[in-house]
């Protein structure tokens, strides 16, 4: 089947779903997120169908995508970070019906689990571009899902100050993307990745100046898409501001997405000479930054949204250790695997905030206090997805981190893994706060907290699947050699 | 199925079935009462004409990159497997009544268990670390939960400096498996054997100073020791027991079987001057700071802090002598901490306090225990009869002979001190055994009833090998003398 017709059923779940919304009855609007986890479920089987890609020929199309394993994987990995955050929205609806006033009872509840399925389409799209304006375009599609989703809480004020903050710097973050896809078309008269480095290869020592220009505003637009050092600081009011199954979207899926943008571009500028060790410097530089940033800023945090931004900043950066070390062929399996880790245990850890915080009434880390007592399930998955983002082993975030570390090693970044060693360090300060938290404290109130079966279900999944990764990895790297 | 395996899974089964339910106590002790009689048939059925790895059994799980989780033990592996049995049983046995949240306790004590006993029965290098860390949220909740005094900060202390330690140490074995040539690459100990053997593989000198810095803050080498005494000191009996008597011993294991076997002398006789200073602080440094303690559990804490510089004289002589005599050390300080943990605690249950200024007369009131501890104050001396005595003067032999081939001055220097050591370890137990139970007896402590037979039988369950192995020392010597040689 051709590439592109899974992102089009995708399209087609979602506009289905708006459909369906209007003829089903408006009391029970979780019908809608299973049925789009049900769609999305049937797009990621047809994925493991044989696929060619549309187009072949590099020089004609905007239209040009790939179907290399790099995509494929992250295709399947955006897929099943949506249906997770789908089905975490019905338990985030009393939420929403605070905050949104509709006319009748059920009124704007299925467009908050239908819109992640836009942003799935786009993101999909992104992933296998290979194409300056198509990545531009897929981009766009996704984060225009994403400006209305955070601000979905149109009644809460910090959901609308993360919106428009989101609105503001995704918006300069856009335009520093275009201006800078432009001066690389101005320069070398191409868009194509593909193409990218023999048209560099051929200009003349003269225009290296504007395409270095070009080249680096595409980086700035890209660091705010995946939160690095000195483009995070959306990142922590944003999370904090946004939905929670928001939140946990961007942080996993929109993250996706841009890593392999910025490998792909790596990938391509490094076949020119000239740009190799540039590149490097720049990437090193950004992996630093980013590693002492969010490790160390993580510290302080009280909130627990905030914390888990901060978290994200700091995998942004073990991930850019992974992306410095790209001339290793086991670099791309070590990224792939880190982030299908990332993914189980921080959703598991958004789900868990999601039902503590509407239970508790607060996000504050103080809210987790006690949990094991009120809810030892949830208290246990908390731990276990807490254990696995501090890194310890038989978890899949140990198993992410040793690779990374591994191919850092390889490819002489002495450097960097002494630091990952110091942030580490710091992570199992932060992270064990939170388990202090619920396994230390004592409860404010020692009522159960209730948990549905969809919940208790994905808990079972999301565990096993941190536990399953850590003890035996080689599927997913198989996944992307 | 391996009986290795068994051993492993049996404690996370137990701990499954407890969060399902079932009765704690009974499904942990049953778990570890197996485990301790599966340990024991190991042991005595390892062939030693035959030596080497035996009840091997593998696993793949990363082929391309050459990790497998192989199990097997050896002499040494067995040794410490049998610690590592019969300690989890002891402290499981010694346990109090636990009022809040008693399935968790077991847990975690079970999951420490696994942690170690998975570490020890590891060939594959990468599992041995893995098990390891299995241990380190357990410590961290049992300290945070049911410790005592200062419990938060100390769980907070040892969780980081042991965290950070791990992976100091990750990133050192990740950089020995670098430095191997590209196509014989493996974290397989026997293929690591037979790489150094029959090849010139030489790693760096740096991974030598990752490892011992790594394994050595994990086993509390000065200067990187102050987590220990802190946290033993308020962590719950039986968790500090684990943690002393086995999870410790951790980091030796690995220095045995990993930093001493591959790299070359150059690199090694470059080095363990360094380490022989850092053992000095150990022995004499802390020794000091052991007899200046005014309470048992801090006594205690520093001692078993002071007694691993024993341990690594041994590794540091780096000869038969020296690095057996450090292999029975392990295993008598295994007992003879993990018992003066557990007499620590039901003290500590009876009076409330550990303090020597409010205690004395106590072997009035409670006889038995009293004589335990005055057993465990002998041990833990190193008087003839204990495995520590045999243990210690195995490795002052081993130093003497390491000094007289090389003719090191510090390491003379080390040799003193260790044996000035011991008169500073009589020092401060004998007088801790003074303080608390001799001299005249308070009023309030007249009425304490005498020691439970169950902390009883643990307490002499551990005492029984520690005698065994003192007065025939071979028991433990031939078994780790098929690994050093």
């Amino acid at each position: 089947m051709n590439t592109l017709l899974l992102e089009f059923s995708v399209v087609a779940v979602g506009v289905l779903l708006l459909l369906a919304d209007s003829f089903v009855d408006r009391s029970n609007k979780n019908f809608i997120s299973y049925l789009g986890a049900l769609g999305l479920g049937a797009v990621l089987v047809l994925s493991f169908l044989p696929q060619q890609p549309l187009l072949t020929d590099c020089t004609a199309s905007l239209f040009l995508s790939t179907a290399d394993p790099l995509s494929t994987f992250f295709i399947r990995f955006i897929l099943i970070a949506t249906i997770i955050v789908v089905l975490m929205t019905p338990s985030f609806v009393p939420v929403l019906e605070r905050y949104i006033p509709a006319e009748r009872k059920g009124g704007g509840i299925a467009e908050f689990s239908i819109l992640p399925i836009f942003a799935c389409a786009g993101l999909m799209w992104m992933v296998r571009s290979v194409d300056f304006i198509m990545i531009f375009v897929s981009l766009e599609l996704a984060t225009i899902s994403l400006y209305i989703l955070v601000t979905y809480l149109r009644q809460n004020q910090a959901s609308l100050e993360a919106g428009t903050k989101y609105l503001i710097l995704g918006a300069l973050s856009t335009g520093f993307l275009v201006y800078g896809i432009t001066w690389i078309f101005g320069v070398t008269g191409t868009t194509n990745l593909l193409a990218l480095p023999d048209a560099i290869n051929a200009l003349p020592e003269s225009a290296h100046t504007p395409l270095l220009f070009g080249i680096a505003l595409v980086f700035v637009a890209l660091s705010f898409k995946i939160a690095a050092f000195p483009f995070q600081f959306w990142v922590p009011d944003v999370y904090q501001g946004a939905p929670t199954p928001v939140t946990a979207y961007l942080s996993v899926a929109s993250k996706a997405a841009g890593f392999v943008v910025l490998i792909r571009l790596i990938e391509a500028l490094s076949q020119v000479p000239f740009l190799q060790q540039k590149l490097l410097v720049l990437v090193i530089l950004l992996t630093v930054m980013t590693l002492i940033f969010g490790n160390f800023a993580a510290i302080p945090q009280s909130n627990m949204k905030r914390l888990l931004g901060y978290s994200s900043i700091a995998h942004a950066g073990y991930l850019l250790m992974g992306v410095a070390s790209l001339s290793s062929v086991l670099a791309i399996p070590a990224i792939g695997f880190y982030f299908a880790g990332y993914l189980a245990m921080t959703l598991l850890s958004f789900l868990v905030l999601l039902l503590v915080s509407e239970n508790a009434g607060g996000d504050e880390i103080t809210r987790f206090n006690g949990l094991s007592k009120r809810s030892p399930l949830l208290a246990g998955a908390m731990l276990l997805s807490m254990a696995s983002l501090a890194g310890i082993p038989f978890t899949a975030g140990f198993v992410g981190k040793l690779m990374i570390f591994g191919v850092a090693l390889k490819t002489g970044h002495f450097g960097l893994v002494g630091l990952g060693c110091i942030t580490v360090a710091a992570g199992f300060y932060y992270y064990f706060k939170v388990v202090r938290a619920m396994y230390w404290q004592q409860p404010s109130e020692t009522t159960p907290i209730p948990v549905t079966l969809t919940v208790k279900l994905l808990i079972a999944v999301m565990g096993a699947a941190i536990i399953a990764l850590g003890i035996y990895p080689a599927p997913v790297i198989a996944a992307l050699r | 199925m391996s009986p290795l395996l068994l051993l492993i899974l049996l404690p996370l089964i137990a701990s499954l079935f407890i969060a399902a339910g079932a009765n704690a106590r009974r499904t942990a002790l049953g778990a570890a009462l197996i485990n301790l009689l599966a340990a024991i048939v190991l042991f005595f059925r390892y062939d030693l004409h035959k030596g080497g790895w035996q009840f091997v059994s593998q696993w793949h799980v990363l082929p391309k990159l050459g990790v497998n989780l192989i199990l097997g033990a050896d002499g040494l592996s067995l040794t410490m497997l049998l610690l590592a049995a019969l300690v989890t049983f002891s402290a499981l046995l010694v346990a109090p009544k636990i009022e809040k949240q008693e399935g968790l306790y077991y847990i975690s004590l079970l999951f420490i268990s696994a942690g170690v006993i998975g570490a020890f029965a590891s060939i594959d290098v990468l599992f041995l670390y893995g098990f390891h860390e299995l241990a380190l949220i357990p410590t961290f909740l049992l300290i945070g939960i049911w410790g005592s005094g200062d419990r938060q900060a100390a769980a907070w202390k040892a969780t980081i400096y042991l965290g950070t330690a791990s992976f100091v140490l990750l990133i050192g074995l990740v950089a020995l498996y670098l430095s191997m040539p590209p196509d014989a690459r493996s974290f397989d100990l026997r293929q690591m054997h037979d790489l150094a053997a029959n090849t010139n593989w030489s790693p760096a000198r740096w991974i030598y100073i990752l490892l011992i810095v790594g394994f050595g803050t994990l086993v509390s080498l000065f200067p990187f020791h102050s987590w220990a005494a802190p946290a033993y000191a308020s962590a719950p009996a039986p968790a500090a027991m684990l943690h002393a008597g086995v999870l410790k011993k951790f980091g030796l294991y690995g220095l045995i079987r990993i930093a001493l076997q591959f790299f070359p002398k150059e690199i090694t006789e470059a080095v363990n001057p360094f380490l022989i200073i850092l053992l000095i602080g150990n022995i004499g440094y802390i020794g000091y700071v052991t007899v200046a303690q005014k309470r048992l559990d801090w006594t205690v804490g520093y001692s078993s802090v002071m007694h691993m510089g024993y341990i690594f004289l041994g590794l540091a002589a780096f000869n038969v002598l020296g690095v057996n005599g450090a292999a029975l050390l392990m295993f008598a300080h295994g007992l003879s901490v993990a018992a003066a943990f557990a007499l620590c605690g039901e003290i500590r249950q009876r009076t409330g306090t550990l303090d020597y200024c409010e205690l004395g007369g106590l072997a009035k009131s409670v006889p038995v225990l009293g004589l335990l501890f005055g057993f465990v104050t002998m041990a833990s001396v190193g008087l003839p009869g204990f495995a520590n005595f045999a243990g210690e003067i195995l490795v002052f032999f081993g130093a003497a002979l390491s000094f007289y081939a090389h003719g090191d001055l510090i390491m003379l220097i080390a040799i003193v001190i260790g044996v000035w050591g011991v008169v500073i370890s009589a020092i401060y137990m004998l007088r801790a055994y003074r303080n608390i139970f001799w001299g005249p007896i308070a009023a309030r402590w007249e009425s304490l009833t005498d020691i439970a037979p169950t902390a009883r039988y643990s307490v002499i369950l551990l005492l029984i090998p520690l005698m065994i192995a003192g007065f025939y020392p071979q028991f433990i010597l031939k078994m780790v003398g098929t690994v050093l040689h």
